[in-house]
């Protein structure tokens, strides 16, 4: 009995001191931007930028493999957080803008299967079965994970309306003119 | 500040503002007209700052003028009634007075040609009331901000009083060229407008009331001294015309020798800024117990063959403002409000709403277009800018994609009156600039609230499944032991049929 509870804890702790020193010596170096880059992130994993979730496209940032204007939920905004995040410097005017399409349900051919409900990482698309769906415009990200999961096509991503309160005036376009005393 | 430095200062004249010709006359001295009734009007259901007002008329419902159409809704929102009598012929989208020339929500209006009132109750005296239904009354009336805010006025009465104010200051300024609507309005009605004043001063518990006019309208100041006299809290203050004095920080420093802090406001400093035309829709909806369905609007600009001033019911197309007043020659350019700050039309069909102080059509050459050269650094708009901006600095860092750059060169304290633009001998579009880097930084701003609002969505959605499969857990594990519980029931029963059989 004594001989099993020594011979145990003596191998337990062998095997635990040596994982120990494992862990430390052959520790995988993380790097401590892509949480943080992470964190900016919108966070939804809609996969539009092709990495497996926010979290891949945070560490590609990271490590440089991808640009910070990889995200089109995130948009502009979050592009130039990162940006900033990061310490680089980038031309945001070529950036297109904050996911300029959201996810709308032609109403006549829904037949309120409930797919592309359990799909919305945001849960921007309500209904019930058999009950004609509709999405919140201000929840949707714009992710189109929805659009393959209608069996009827009846998802499609239309471009966000342009409202007096959304208008910004556009950048001058300053053609400059030759001085007339040159 | 040293002593020298000091000593410079008071040696140098007041060195912000512009002064461009004004153009006032001779549409200031032309008398007061009424736009003949036009056959439909398109009342919009945004004509101030806030959320929109929810329309309560059904398309084809007939109602008479003064009637409600549409209430706030929200904090910050105004009433909107009906500019005449008529029925409702529909709810839909019209163009937008904005250089956008995006569409809005609005209600239009077939008029029946009687211009019928509708009954708005009998009129008492507003001294009687207590102030904050003074205020009310003045929300129920739909009253904005005339000077071309638009901010609800009802709330800033109320705001006046939270915020202890002593002193109402009511701004006669008109310091945008080409226009004389406030001009007018103190020439014809000045003894309204001293009682909407004394109405206001009741309403924000303000001791006094200065009245700051620019010094070019000699017939105003001389109509309100008179309608003043015997109110001895109610002060009228001719000011230097200066562009652009009728702004609201740089009235109340002119007035008061106090300069508002930049991230300030002049309630912070017991003042409260109101435009004379809002203390005459005061005075209507207290007096006459009319909202405010019409405004004065002036029409003027070269291309105008009768330029002056026009009482104009809110919703007329500037169609039918223009086809009134006649046109000498087709318009190069439309523009709403005043030629220095005021919105660039897209095309006649746009109607005039609450806060249109002018209409312009203005010609080829008043409107003439320079090509912009590059900035030789000469600071004239550094000289111009009333806020002590630098505006070639901040324009530069736009230009190249800087939008923080220009923030911390004060971008944020720019009012976007145009100074910098007017002085400018390169004719460097520098406001149209700032207008643009302010509207970006906001669709930044939206964008970012967005993506906090999706990462919260996000969350809610975890939290939501993790839910539903504990809740799911749950009453499987319910009907388990439900189960469980009605086969041992069962057994025992059947155990006990079994044991009496034997027995």
């Amino acid at each position: 009995m004594i001989a099993a509870i020594l011979s145990l804890t003596l191998l337990g702790a062998v095997l635990g001191f040596g994982l120990g020193i494992a862990a430390k010596k052959f520790a995988v170096e993380t790097d401590a931007r892509v949480a943080e880059i992470a964190a900016l992130m919108p966070g939804s994993n809609c996969g539009q930028c092709g990495f497996p979730g926010c979290a891949g496209a945070a560490a590609a940032i990271a490590e440089g493999s991808a640009t910070v204007t990889v995200c089109p939920p995130g948009g502009k905004a979050l592009a130039g957080a990162l940006a900033a995040k990061l310490g680089i410097s980038i031309d945001l005017s070529g950036v297109a803008d904050a996911g300029p399409k959201i996810a709308a349900i032609a109403e006549e051919i829904c037949i309120g299967c409930c797919r592309c409900v359990k799909e919305c990482p945001t849960d921007a698309i309500v209904g019930a079965a058999k009950q004609i769906h509709a999405v919140m415009r201000e929840a949707c990200t714009g992710c189109g994970n929805c659009i393959d999961r209608c069996p009827t096509e009846a998802m499609k991503m239309e471009p966000v309306p342009v409202t007096l309160q959304h208008w910004v005036w556009p950048k001058p376009v300053v053609t400059e003119a030759e001085p007339s005393w040159a | 500040m040293g002593l020298i430095e000091k000593f410079f200062a008071l040696l140098e004249p007041q060195h912000w503002g512009v002064h461009p010709d004004d153009h006032k006359r001779p549409a200031a001295d032309a008398p007061l007209r009424s736009l003949p009734l036009p056959e439909r009007l398109y009342i919009p259901l945004q004509q101030h700052i806030g959320a929109a007002a929810r329309p309560i008329v059904l398309v084809g419902q007939s109602v008479l003028k003064g009637q409600l159409l549409a209430e706030a809704q929200g904090a910050t929102s105004a009433a909107i009634h009906a500019s005449t009598s008529g029925t409702v012929a529909a709810i839909g989208d019209v163009t937008a007075p904005h250089p956008s020339g995006l569409p809005f929500a609005a209600i239009t209006l077939a008029a029946d040609g009687d211009d019928r009132w509708a009954d708005t109750g009998t009129a008492v005296d507003p001294f009687a009331l207590p102030p904050p239904e003074v205020a009310r009354r003045v929300a129920a009336a739909g009253v904005v901000g005339l000077g071309g805010a638009t901010f609800p006025s009802a709330l800033k009465l109320g705001l006046g009083l939270k915020a202890e104010i002593h002193t109402l200051i009511i701004n006669g300024g008109e310091c945008e060229p080409y226009l004389s609507c406030d001009d007018r309005l103190m020439r014809d009605f000045a003894t309204e407008t001293v009682d909407g004043i004394r109405i206001m001063l009741h309403a924000t518990g303000a001791k006094q009331a200065l009245v700051g006019i620019e010094d070019n309208k000699p017939e105003a100041i001389a109509a309100m001294t008179a309608a003043a006299q015997g109110y001895s809290e109610i002060a009228i203050r001719p000011v230097p015309a200066r562009y652009p004095m009728g702004s609201e920080k740089h009235l109340f420093s002119e007035l008061t020798g106090t300069e508002v802090p930049a991230d300030g406001r002049t309630t912070d400093l017991g003042a409260l800024v109101h435009n004379v035309g809002t203390a005459w829709a005061v005075h209507e909806a207290l007096r006459n117990n009319r909202p405010l369905v019409e405004r004065i609007v002036t029409v003027n600009g070269g291309a105008v063959a009768r330029p002056g001033n026009i009482r104009v019911p809110v919703g007329a197309l500037v169609e039918d403002v223009l086809a009134f007043v006649g046109l000498r020659e087709e318009p190069a350019r439309l523009v709403m409000g005043g030629p220095m700050m005021g919105s660039l039309l897209p095309h006649r069909r746009v109607p005039v709403v609450k806060g249109s102080s002018g209409i312009l059509a203005l010609t080829a050459v008043e409107a003439a277009g320079f090509d912009p050269g590059p900035c030789i650094r000469c600071s004239s708009c550094v000289r111009a800018c009333p806020v002590g901006l630098l505006p070639l600095e901040m324009s530069a860092r736009i230009a190249n994609g800087d939008l923080d750059g220009a923030v911390a060169f004060g971008l944020k304290d720019c009012i976007a009156c145009g100074c910098c633009s007017f002085v400018c001998p390169s004719r460097i579009p520098l406001v149209h600039y700032f207008n643009h880097a302010k509207g970006e930084l906001a669709a930044q701003g939206r964008a970012q609230l967005r993506n906090e609002a999706a990462k919260r969505l996000v969350a809610a959605r975890a939290e939501r499944l993790e839910r539903d499969a504990r809740e799911k857990a749950e009453v499987a594990a319910r009907r388990k032991a439900e189960r469980a519980a009605a086969k041992a029931a069962e057994a025992a029963r059947s155990a006990a049929a079994s044991s009496e059989a034997t027995t």
